[in-house]
């Protein structure tokens, strides 16, 4: 054989190996791959399968969660009130109220008042409850709902503190006493006499209330006309009694006045009984019948 | 007899390293998908397994239902109970 065909025969045995260790080991890797995908294609199944409800049970509790939604908003803006139920929801949720309510598109327009800078969420909730809460309550200067001041005032009111700060000004007492810049002179007396100055100074400073009188009618008093009086007075003139606005003694002898402040009607009043003369005495209580005081003696004696 | 050394130098040196260019890059090709599909399956594995409480779905599906009746019983209440807003 020529050498020249030999090396044809080498050159072509080593173009086949080449092209078996290549072939070979191509094989050898599209068999891993095909293994893997495989692997892959199990998870990919068991993927399918286990989101294969997930669907329709999602799709549900959106329904579910959508009715909740759409009854809170519109309970909420039923109570509220469209403006106060979109400040609230910014309240609590800063930024929420520009998305608005799902079911009012015209909350989206609505510029939320500040109802957290006046309302801790307590007093809000109380407020939201009822008529009957603190902050509620009503009020002579009006709403507190409102009254952004007073609103505040209300709520920290609420809440206890160690030292009373709030409010910083409270309405003043009442005074009284001759010294008062407001003097009610008694429009009526009720028992004992008027003390004039005199008496006030020898009884001292007590002795003015009485000179002043309780509570004028202007005010509500007991000497009020009648459509300032409650319905239903619980002591009147028959109760209380009412002096004659006389110094002419009530009866016909009077009291002795040579005895002072040490004067007894016992003793010092009445009628001068002439002597000898028995008392009257068929108005005093009859004593016991001396056959009811034997019974109760023998009685006694047998439970011994 | 020349031509033939010439056909055996072309074997050699032009068709044998081309061949053996052509069959590397397949093989390369190959073994870099490997890697990758390897990666796959690991990750639907893990997906799949991420799955498994999909049936607790279920349970969600039945506490938001009594969730939301329980809510719409409580606004039937505050709705007789408290005001509504007043107009204007």
């Amino acid at each position: 054989m020529p050498a020249a065909g030999i090396v044809t025969i080498i050159a072509v045995v080593l173009i086949v190996l080449a092209l078996v260790y290549y072939l070979v080991s191509t094989i050898v890797a599209l068999r891993q791959i095909s293994a893997g995908l495989d692997q892959a294609l199990a998870g990919v199944r068991e993927i399918i399968e286990k989101s294969a409800p997930v669907g329709d049970v999602v799709k549900d509790i959106n329904q579910n969660l959508d009715a909740g939604v759409d009854l809170l908003e519109g309970l909420l803006v039923k109570k509220a009130g469209l403006v106060d139920a979109v400040g609230l929801v910014e309240g609590l949720y800063p930024g929420a109220a520009a998305a608005g309510f799902r079911n009012f598109p015209d909350s989206r327009t609505v510029t939320p008042p500040r109802i957290s800078e006046v309302y801790t969420k307590g007093t809000l909730t109380l407020a939201r409850l009822g008529r009957e809460a603190p902050i509620a309550a009503a009020s002579p200067s009006g709403p507190v709902l409102r009254n952004v001041e007073g609103g505040s005032l209300e709520a920290r009111s609420l809440y206890p503190e160690n030292r009373q700060t709030r409010p910083e000004k409270l309405p003043r007492s009442p005074v009284i006493g001759t010294d008062a810049p407001v003097q009610y002179p008694p429009s009526e007396q009720r028992g004992g006499t008027t003390p004039g100055e005199a008496e006030i100074r020898e009884k001292g400073p007590w002795a003015e209330t009485a000179a002043e009188g309780i509570v004028p009618a202007e005010l509500g008093g007991s000497d009020a006309p009648k459509e300032m009086l409650a319905k239903d007075p619980q002591l009147g003139s028959p109760a209380l009694g009412e002096t004659t606005g006389s110094d002419v003694p009530a009866t016909e002898e009077g009291i002795d006045p040579s005895a002072g402040d040490e004067a007894d009607a016992t003793s010092d009043g009445g009628p001068e009984i002439p002597e000898g003369t028995e008392p009257d005495l068929k108005d005093a209580a009859a004593p016991p019948r001396q056959v009811d005081v034997d019974s109760a003696d023998t009685k006694d004696d047998s439970a011994t | 007899m020349i031509l033939w050394w010439i056909g055996n130098a072309l074997l050699l040196l032009v068709v044998l390293p081309v061949v053996v260019y052509l069959l590397r890059g397949v093989l390369d090709a190959a073994r870099s998908i490997v890697p990758s599909v390897n990666g796959i399956a690991a990750a639907a594995g893990a997906g799949s397994k991420d799955l498994d409480a999909v049936p607790l779905l279920l349970t969600t599906q039945d506490q938001v239902k009594q969730t939301v009746e329980v809510v719409a019983n409580y606004g039937g209440s505050l709705d007789a109970i408290v005001d509504d807003a007043e107009e204007g």
